[in-house]
């Protein structure tokens, strides 16, 4: 809602009808780190409620790509971006954006399981407080309401005040996906979720993945393809910086059309 | 050659196999019939039993690929089409130990003169040139070659036809040529279901190769 009001002020970009359908669009972005190219003219389009994959070999820039998104990559030494980012026809790039604002539309998990140092419900609810939320019901029920979204309430909801840092690596991994609902973003974007993780704790995420997207929009990178098979509507592959492919899911694991896809998820690369 | 090659190319050559024993079944039960040769027909209902063997043992070595790899792309359709190749080639064994049968089962050559004239061995000689083409077709990824078969089985079912039509006038001229009359048919008829398990056959070859469904579509 702040992302709306801030908008509203600095203006709105039209657009044609069409971008209406997309939750993001992102037109011929190319990004540099100092001299390295590291993103080569890359359009995307991502329709809302969906989950979209991005698969590539280690270096291939999926990374930098999805950090873009909630621009991560503003903080890293000779970063620059030439190119469009628009989540619900905004220009998130445009000076005035508030970047706190960006990040509570588009929360991010990461690779590993980055619990705070306090209780369970310190964690899910410290997006809220450092906003200045401090009404007692309020807090308890984005709690409950978070950790019930992230499948973790009925393991916690008795100790609430226990560590976070208790929890195994599976359940820690879930508090951080309360945490980052919490704050009700649109968008979440998920850097290899579950790679640290256990097979039964992996298979919890990916069926959380698979009830978030009724409500978020979701990408994740992810290494394994059959994770990407598995919960993805749309993949796109990446290589070298380049976007090789964007399909639906199942003809990229069925009949891609590119070669370079076929030999990647083929396991032949290289 | 990546990991994921040897089991495929182990599938390859197990059906390369499945399609030999059936082309030699094929080939034996022609020249049983030729030559009404009883010791060659038991032959082919003797090589038959491999060829079962060999399609349980080919579906194990499929479950295992799929179990194993988890296929996908190419590969995924490839051990799709090889499960269905692999029934369609038993299917064509059975045919030809069914002709071997017949054979068996006659006490006497079949009619010199119905068997000319319902083109009963051009039939079986072309259901063998469409087998060796479509073994090609798989041995070479070679989709120009499948896409032939379905001229090849238009021809066949073309035999098909006027060969009925042919025994019947026979049967009515020459009541006593009845019994030989329906042992040919049934031989054509089984010919004529060869040459649609081969076409079968065909549409997978394209179907793994090029992604393509050609299964029950008109034009091909």
């Amino acid at each position: 809602m702040a992302l709306q009001f801030i908008y509203a002020i600095v203006g709105r970009k039209k657009l044609s009808g069409n971008f209406m359908s997309y939750k993001l669009t992102a037109d011929n972005i190319n990004v540099w780190y100092g001299n390295y190219h590291a993103l080569k003219d890359i359009t995307v389009r991502i329709r809302p409620n969906t989950v979209t994959a991005f698969i590539g070999p280690s270096g291939c820039g999926k990374s930098t790509f999805l950090r873009l998104i909630n621009r991560m990559n503003d903080y890293i030494d000779g970063f620059r971006m030439d190119g469009q980012i628009l989540i619900d026809e905004k220009n998130i790039y445009s000076k005035r954006v508030r970047v706190e604002e960006l990040r509570k539309e588009v929360g991010m998990v990461f690779q590993k399981p980055n619990p705070f140092p306090k209780t369970i419900f310190d964690n899910v609810v410290y997006g809220l407080t450092i906003r200045g939320v401090n009404n007692k019901r309020i807090l308890e029920e984005a709690c409950e309401s978070s950790l019930r979204q992230a499948a973790l309430w009925d393991e916690v909801k008795d100790d609430l005040k226990k560590s976070a840092l208790a929890l195994s690596g599976g359940q820690q991994q879930r508090l951080c996906i309360a945490r980052t609902l919490a704050v009700k973003p649109t968008v979440i974007l998920m850097d290899e979720p579950a790679s640290s993780l256990d097979p039964i704790s992996t298979a919890k995420i990916e069926e959380l993945i698979s009830e978030l997207k009724q409500h978020y929009t979701i990408i994740i990178v992810t290494h394994n393809m059959q994770q990407a098979a598995r919960i993805s509507d749309r993949t796109a592959f990446f290589y070298l910086g380049e976007l090789i492919e964007f399909d639906s899911t199942v003809n990229i694991f069925t009949a891609p059309k590119e070669s370079k896809t076929q030999s990647y998820i083929t396991g032949r690369f290289g | 050659m990546s990991q994921i090659d040897n089991p495929v190319q182990n599938l390859k050559t197990e059906l390369e196999q499945m399609f030999q024993m059936v082309s030699t079944q094929l080939s034996k039960a022609k020249d049983a019939l030729t030559g009404f040769d009883k010791d060659l027909a038991r032959e082919v209902v003797q090589i038959e039993k491999r060829v079962n063997g060999q399609e349980l043992q080919i579906d194990r070595i499929a479950e295992n690929f799929i179990a194993l790899y988890s296929p996908v792309a190419i590969d995924l359709r490839f051990v799709l089409a090889v499960l269905k190749i692999n029934n369609n080639l038993e299917r064509i064994g059975d045919i030809a130990e069914g002709i071997s049968k017949y054979i068996n089962e006659s006490a006497v050559p079949f009619d010199a003169k119905l068997m000319e004239e319902s083109n009963v061995i051009p039939m079986f000689e072309a259901a063998m040139r469409m087998l060796e083409e479509t073994k090609m077709a798989f041995e070479k990824e070679d989709t120009s070659i499948a896409r032939k078969i379905f001229k090849s089985d238009d021809y066949l079912d073309h035999i098909n036809i006027e060969a009925i039509n042919c025994l019947t006038e026979g049967m009515k001229n020459d009541p006593s040529k009845i019994t030989d009359a329906l042992y040919i048919i049934s031989i054509i008829r089984k010919l004529e279901r060869i040459g649609d398990q081969l076409k079968n056959i065909a549409e997978e070859i394209i179907f793994y190769i090029e992604a393509k469904v050609l299964k029950h579509a008109k034009l091909k």
